[in-house]
């Protein structure tokens, strides 16, 4: 515990001092010189929404000198009317060259030269406790030429958002930093998560909401998480696999629904209800008390909302090992563990 | 399903303990000189916080309702807050120190455009006070700390301490409801919640840059969610002096609107006929340079830097006219009619606001939001002064508290009086000099004499001569002089002198302004104002010595005033009168002599 009050001292603190406090050390640099360094590289986009509780703003950084502007794959990018404002007040129609669907990034372009950009050959990898700055133009608060916001805190962890999922409803499931401060608010997706520097660490993510605790979650996703596919998005190349979904993550023998021993309804619809249709006598699924018109909600503690979700999910897990899920029945939630059918496979 | 719950959290736990202990390891890598730069650091800090706590205050209603912060800024007493903290709080109101003591206060002026007040702690002259640092020299990134009572969870009074960083810089809110507007404000991410409203935002040095008072709210729920904004110090200052007046202070307009053109020049769209700057000669379409000193490069920035100045100060504008650029004074105008806002902010009849409700709904659905009360909605205070409460509290309709007023109006008279007494020379005045038009024809001046009495005056100028009739409209009475009003101006400041502020007519104290036209915070004079008949003057007194600078005579609304310009003091009575209309110097009154008489057969 002492080590621990030791650390929250040092964490808290090395930020008060700021220069004084690191002298000798290559980050003697004042949280406001980055935050004067970094303005230029930060846009604001402005596109579709406007209806209440959609805003039609969000942030974007710039990563390249001949204006490539990498932000948030939104709503608002749902026009061909989307315009980048940068730090000096100049104002461009931007062109969208690359969008990757599963890391909910894309990639706008602009016609300008010479401008400050971000360097992603020189990112930054953070760990748990190193301070950070973020910089967005949450709520819409800057216009033209002044200064987007700019936030502090520390990474408090990093994490993948699949472990999750289910609890935040969002397609990336890869790695993210999980941020003590309030970065995810309206209009800050696709700004810019930076380490005491001014180096790039990550984009940060939309505004995402726990389903279970309805706690915001303020994230970004990391440069090494990204690159290959902004890369691939500047480019013009085909986009990588999403990091999550690689084989290795795959069960080599995994459960299936006739395993358990249930049917399934028929998969109609692109977000079938995952009900059992029936049981099979003696079948593991009948040993753990499976129902008909059970609604399967959860298997382990990822939540299952479709068929697509459990046939998924089943692939993850070894038949040798105990399934546990949890079924919906007479709006009571059970929880149920299918032991693995004895003999041969 | 509790129990998967638990586990969660459990995991959760477990997590950021990882997290932590991963870092801890990374930590232990710091050499001994760095581990004394952080130690050195936190005993500075904690330092900083020693120091801005002890001026902090908890802000109650007198029954112990409300709920807001404040800071203390003089020795004797007076604090800054939020009006949205005072308004449910009526003319009293109790504030917890950081030394447990709970001290009574009283309303001394508010600002509602702006979410100002200032309050007057009771029963000390040594309070702890807060350094008043420079706002505009805040960066963004730079360390900043809140203190301030969120939640109201001091029960001992001690302040809560957050800290963060400068968010933005020169922010512009636009009003949410009809009043409230905060221009210039600063923006942070240090925690800002209920109860901080009114508290103070300071530098890492620990200086006073800053009332907290709004926060984004949207639909995460009335907490912080890293963005609050603070009206900057270098507003406050700026309007401190007429909060002191106790009065309802306004907000400035120019009377005219801007917006930006084709080129990004800041042009006017809208102009107001009647308005000072069109007289100082701004046009439709002219563009804006610079106002109060600052360049004016965005619309935003227009108003970003009149937002921040008080009704009826005068500051410096430029602009381009017809091509040709043009550096004029200008005389701010009111956001509000006087009406207007008075009726805003009291009933028709003046009576003890009632809290909680009204401030709720007012709040609407707009984005920004006052950080709101923690108070129970409805609960109308009972109000029992304490001897020493009642004692400063004088409600009068149009004034937060007209005891400061008062009390002010009687301070500058007293000081100007003591400098030389002329109460008892109420018979005829015989002011005589040389007038000329320029100081630099001094050797061809010609020599004047005007006869003052209570009832009329005869000036015999150089060129003209005339009578004009006190009793009659004094608007008429203006004389066939090449500066309107000459006449009728001296003799109302003799008005002034021979009657004082008790007996000359409608007197009140406007507050501080720029001695100068600056527009600057710095250098300020007393400035009174004297209504008699149609006419409505300002005096201008030295703050050091009480000496009457300057009056302005305005016969009518919407001209621009005669302007008179006293020097060269000698036993209380000046020997040099500068007469101004607009910017120009229209004569010079040279080597004055009053001869002064008593009643009327009483010589």
């Amino acid at each position: 515990m002492t080590a621990l009050n030791i650390l929250f001292t040092l964490t808290a603190l090395i930020a008060f001092g700021g220069t004084a406090m690191l002298v000798g050390s290559a980050s003697a640099q004042s949280f406001a010189e980055v935050s004067t360094a970094t303005q230029p590289k930060i846009a604001k986009i402005y596109g579709a929404g406007g209806i209440r509780g959609l805003e039609a703003y969000q942030s974007g950084v710039v990563i390249s000198a001949d204006g490539h502007i990498l932000t948030a794959f939104s709503y608002v990018l749902d026009t061909d009317d989307v315009s980048v404002t940068l730090h000096d007040g100049r104002e461009f129609a931007a062109t969208m060259v690359g969008a990757d669907p599963k890391l909910e990034l894309a990639l706008l372009k602009i016609d300008a030269t010479e401008l400050a950009h971000f360097d992603l050959k020189n990112t930054a990898k953070l760990t748990p406790g190193d301070r950070v700055l973020a910089f967005s133009n949450l709520y819409g608060i800057a216009a033209g030429n002044e200064p987007v916001s700019v936030l502090h805190g520390s990474v408090a962890g990093v994490t993948k958002l699949a472990g999750r999922r289910g609890a935040f409803n969002t397609p990336y499931q890869g790695p993210i930093y999980v941020l003590d401060a309030i970065t995810n608010n309206a209009g800050a997706a696709g700004g810019a998560l930076t380490d005491r520097q001014g180096r790039l660490a990550g984009i940060i993510g939309k505004e995402l909401r726990s389903s279970e605790t309805n706690i915001w979650l303020n994230f970004a996703m990391p440069m090494e998480a990204i690159s290959e596919s902004v890369t691939a998005m500047k480019n013009g190349t085909p986009l990588p696999d999403a990091l999550t979904e690689s084989k290795s993550a795959l069960a080599k023998s995994p459960w299936t629904d006739q395993a358990m021993g249930i049917r399934m309804v028929p998969n109609l619809l692109i977000k079938t209800p995952p009900f059992i249709e029936s049981v099979v006598s003696d079948s593991p699924g009948d040993a753990a008390g499976l129902k008909s018109d059970d609604l399967i909600m959860y298997v382990g503690t990822v939540m299952i909302r479709s068929w697509r979700d459990l046939a998924g999910e089943l692939k993850k897990i070894e038949d040798q090992d105990d399934l546990q899920i949890t079924v919906l029945r007479d709006r009571e939630l059970v929880p149920v563990t299918l032991e693995p059918p004895t003999g041969d496979k | 399903m509790t129990g998967k719950h638990r586990k969660t959290l459990l995991l959760t736990g477990a997590w950021i303990a990882g997290a932590l202990v991963a870092a801890a390891t990374h930590a232990q890598e710091i050499s001994p000189q760095e581990l004394q730069h952080v130690i050195d650091a936190q005993n500075r800090r904690i330092e900083i916080v020693k120091k801005i706590s002890a001026p902090t205050i908890a802000v109650f209603g007198p029954a112990g309702g409300g709920g807001g912060s404040g800071v203390i800024v003089t020795p004797d007493g007076y604090a800054l807050t939020n009006y949205h903290v005072t308004k449910p709080c009526g003319d009293y109101m109790r504030c917890g120190m950081n030394d447990g003591k709970l001290y009574d206060a009283v309303i001394v002026g508010i600002d509602p455009t702006g979410d100002l007040a200032l309050i007057k702690l009771l029963g000390r002259d040594d309070f702890p006070t807060a350094d008043l640092g420079d706002s505009d020299l805040l960066e963004p990134g730079q360390w900043c700390i809140v203190a301030g009572n969120p939640f109201l969870l001091a029960n001992d009074f001690k302040p809560t301490i957050t800290y963060g960083i400068i968010s933005g810089t020169h922010r512009y809110q636009y009003p949410s409801g009809t009043l409230l507007e905060y221009a210039d404000c600063i923006q942070t991410d240090a925690s800002v919640n209920p109860g901080n409203s009114g508290g103070p935002l300071f530098n890492s040095d620990g200086q006073l840059v800053g009332i907290n008072g709004r926060c984004s709210f949207e639909k995460r729920g009335r907490v912080n969610v890293g963005v609050g904004y603070a009206i900057s110090i270098n507003q406050i200052k700026k309007f401190y002096g007429y909060l002191k007046s106790g009065r309802i202070v306004d907000h400035a307009t120019l009377g005219a609107t801007v917006g930006t053109d084709d080129e990004g020049r800041v042009v006017v769209t809208d102009i107001l006929e009647s308005s000072d700057v069109y007289r100082r000669g701004l046009r439709y379409d002219d563009e804006i340079i610079s106002l109060g000193g600052k360049p004016v490069r965005s619309a935003n920035e227009f108003k970003n830097i009149l937002g921040t100045y008080p009704r009826g100060w005068q500051i410096p504008i430029s602009f381009r006219s017809a091509g040709e650029r043009r550096d004029e004074l200008v005389r701010l105008a009111g956001v509000h009619s006087r009406e207007e806002l008075v009726s805003m902010i009291q009933a028709p009849a003046p009576e003890l606001e009632v809290p909680g409700e009204e401030e709720q709904e007012e709040q609407g659905d707009d984005e920004e939001k006052k950080i709101p009360q923690l108070l129970p909605p409805g609960a109308k205070p009972k109000v029992k002064y304490p001897h020493d409460v009642a004692k400063q509290i004088v409600p009068r309709r149009g004034y937060a508290n007209f005891f400061f007023n008062q009390s002010n109006v009687d301070r500058i008279w007293q000081k100007a009086t003591g400098l030389r007494d002329l109460s008892e020379k109420t018979g005829e005045w015989i002011v005589s000099g040389k007038r000329t038009k320029r100081l630099e024809n001094r050797n061809t001046a010609t020599p004047f004499e005007l006869i003052l009495r209570n009832d009329e005056a005869f000036a015999d100028w150089p060129e003209t001569g005339y009578r004009i009739n006190l009793d009659s409209d004094l608007d008429l009475e203006l004389g066939p002089d090449a500066v309107e009003g000459l006449a009728l101006s001296i003799s109302l400041w003799r008005r002034l002198l021979v009657f004082g502020p008790k007996n000359y007519g409608e007197v009140f104290f406007l507050g501080t302004a720029p001695a100068d036209g600056s527009g600057s915070h710095e250098n300020q004079d007393d400035v009174l104002v004297a209504t008699h008949d149609a006419t409505e003057s300002l005096f201008h007194f030295d703050q050091k010595t009480g000496e009457l600078l300057r009056m302005e005579m305005f016969p009518t609304v919407n001209t621009d005033p005669c302007e008179l310009i006293f020097s060269e003091y000698r036993n209380g009575l000046p020997q040099r009168i500068s007469v101004r209309k607009g910017q120009t110097v229209l004569a010079e009154l040279l080597d004055i002599s009053v001869g002064l008489n008593g009643p009327a057969g009483a010589n």
